[in-house]
């Protein structure tokens, strides 16, 4: 029972900070929500290129995972171990593995258009 | 005598006024002289954009049918907006059957159609013309900003576009002289101090009003306590205090009497937003309470600037800056 | 074509130094305990899944993924995500709900242009980038990979 509680503060904690860290970045340079989201899948691709998310993953669990650079660790995840079967592998392994993600982001997104429409804002 | 300021001998006078706006705007100070409010943003309309386009037409009628004017008698519509295209004033003018001159010069478009208008009349060519803008938050957050539900957190400095639109009925043929009239007017220049922060409007078009205003001063030899009130139009609570500033600096002091419309239709907290913008801000406040205090004998001579920021979201994203203008229009009682 | 002179950098200045400031410890700390949450809910479904559908390595996170996505495109349509959005900035930006967040909210809006160059062509005004570089880090890992493979 206790080891659920330390992963649920542990994803707590590390999925808080790199929120946090995003936010720091916001305050300082200003930059828009597209920008921060491709440099942190950016910097989760990078970060496992040399191995280093998957110690961020086995701490935080979800954590690591739900932020946008745990999308980037699993392009980068997959496309090494592409890379471990051939040429094929490696040129495919990314977008595979993620291809969960966006085909939900795809489907769900065009259904939930379909159905919603957006509303005017008071403040 | 420099060229800027024009004056109205004819004296142009403003015989009716139109407002709508929405439910924002009507928990604001000044919502009980709007005329109108939607109870819903889309105006039963299907998308935001016909709602906008059926408000300026919605306006556009009422300010006739106040006058009790025939619409044969109208010789002119002024009108512009802030869509691309200016979508919403070409198609609410498609309505109507008489002559449509469409002006684009952002916020700033109540000012600069109503200097157009008496320029028409001022001439003998016209007799009544209508000046009619206005804005919609959501369509030009659509436009200029994001998606309305992405989830983006706005800056302090920025500014609440009003959902609104605002119309004024011009004439010469009047006989009754108790209305406020138009004696000058002085065209702003197009003043870029290199603010890039599509957030800061204010900072951002305060270097142009205060340009405008002190070209109007020294045109006509006047004093910022000649007016009752100097009223801009969205500069917002900081765009306030720098335009104050900058007229000081030219050797003018306007802090007591100065009112900025993006500062008066909203509660404004200053953590959170400036204050109001869009064309439909000043549209909505000069046409709804200043008209209505003019013609309460409430102000004798007031300077009426609205404010507009000349950039689309192409010239930001090339990292361009925002040229600004103002247009002032002196009206008196 | 720009004339930047030095009346326009010392007005710049003077803007910054009247600028309204934000306070950016609490900012921060919002950003901290929404995301940390998000993450928390990421969590739970992996822990539910795990227990109740045994699943678990890529197909785990998968669905744990598909499920947040799921979470952040519904809370977008019925207009939460943006409320969460203006009281916690990055906190709902950087997770994956916010990447969801990204793909309905213009979808929905642009619908009014139609399906085909309304809603699908506009699904990926903000989130495209993210598929674009997605996709070419990945490959430029997998080839690097390869190569390295190959070497060793």
């Amino acid at each position: 029972m206790s080891d659920i509680i330390i992963d649920f503060l542990m994803a707590f904690l590390v999925g808080g900070a790199i929120c946090a860290i995003a936010q720091v970045l916001i305050n300082l340079t200003k930059l828009t929500a597209g920008k921060i989201l491709v440099y942190f899948l950016l910097a989760g691709v990078l970060l496992q290129a040399f191995g280093v998310y998957e110690y961020l993953v086995n701490i935080g669990g979800a954590g690591a995972t739900v932020p946008i650079s745990g999308f980037g660790y699993l392009l980068a995840n997959g496309a090494i171990k592409g890379a471990k079967e051939g040429l094929f592998g490696a040129l495919t392994g990314g977008i595979s593995a993620a291809a969960m993600g966006i085909s939900a982001a795809i489907v769900f997104g065009y259904f939930f258009a379909l159905i919603f429409k957006p509303k005017s804002k008071k403040n | 005598m420099a060229r800027e300021t024009v004056y109205f001998d004819k004296q142009p006078k403003i015989t009716a006024v139109s407002t709508i706006a929405g439910q924002k705007e009507k928990s604001g100070p000044i919502s009980e002289f709007i005329d109108e409010f939607m109870d819903d943003d889309r105006f039963n309309e299907d998308t935001f954009e016909k709602a906008e386009c059926k408000m300026l037409s919605h306006i556009i009628g009422k300010v006739v049918e106040k006058k009790n004017l025939p619409l044969g008698e109208v010789d002119a519509l002024i009108a512009g907006d802030l869509l691309n295209q200016i979508i919403s004033s070409s198609f609410a003018a498609r309505n109507y059957s008489f002559p449509y001159i469409g002006v684009y010069s952002a916020c700033s478009t109540m000012s600069e159609s109503m200097i157009i208008g008496s320029l028409l009349l001022n001439g003998g060519h016209m007799e009544n013309v209508i000046c009619a803008t206005g804005s919609h938050f959501s369509t030009a957050e659509r436009q200029y900003r994001y998606p309305l539900e992405l989830g983006s957190t706005r800056p302090p400095q920025s500014q609440w576009t009003v959902t609104g639109a605002g119309a004024c009925l011009l004439s010469n043929n009047e006989e009754d002289i108790d209305y406020p009239k138009i004696v000058s007017a002085t065209f702003g220049k197009v003043i870029d101090y290199g603010v890039t922060d599509a957030n800061n409007m204010g900072a951002a078009m305060a270097p142009a009003c205060a340009d405008t205003i002190v070209t109007h001063l020294k045109n006509t030899k006047t004093k910022p306590t000649d007016y009752n009130l100097i009223v801009t139009g969205d500069l917002g609570v900081l765009g306030s205090r720098i335009v104050k500033d900058l007229v000081w600096e030219k050797g003018y002091d306007m802090n007591s009497n100065h009112v900025d419309c993006g500062e008066m239709i909203y509660n404004i907290c200053e953590e959170e937003f400036q204050g109001g913008s869009g064309a439909g801000c000043s549209a909505v406040v000069f046409n709804s309470f200043f008209y209505k205090k003019l013609l309460q004998k409430r102000y004798d001579r007031i300077l009426f600037l609205a404010t507009g920021a000349l950039l689309s979201s192409v010239s930001s994203q090339q990292g361009e800056s925002i040229p600004c203008i103002s247009h002032a229009v002196e009206i008196k009682r | 074509m720009k004339t930047k002179t030095k009346n326009n950098q010392n007005y710049l200045e003077y803007v910054s130094n009247i600028m309204p400031k934000t306070n950016e410890f609490q900012k921060i700390f919002r950003a901290f305990w929404v995301g940390g949450f998000i993450c928390c809910i990421g969590q739970a479904l992996r822990l539910l899944y795990q227990s109740v559908f045994s699943l678990s390595g890529d197909e785990l996170a998968g669905f744990v993924s598909m499920t947040m996505i799921f979470l952040g495109a519904l809370f977008t349509g019925i207009g939460i995500y943006d409320r969460i959005g203006k009281y916690a900035g990055g906190g709902s930006i950087v997770p994956i709900t916010g990447f969801a967040n990204s793909v309905v909210s213009p979808a929905m809006e642009f619908k009014s242009e139609g399906f085909i160059y309304g809603l699908a062509s506009k699904m990926f005004v903000i989130a495209g980038p993210i598929i674009v570089f997605g996709t070419v880090a990945s490959v430029l890992v997998g080839l690097g990979y390869y190569i390295y493979f190959m070497v060793v």
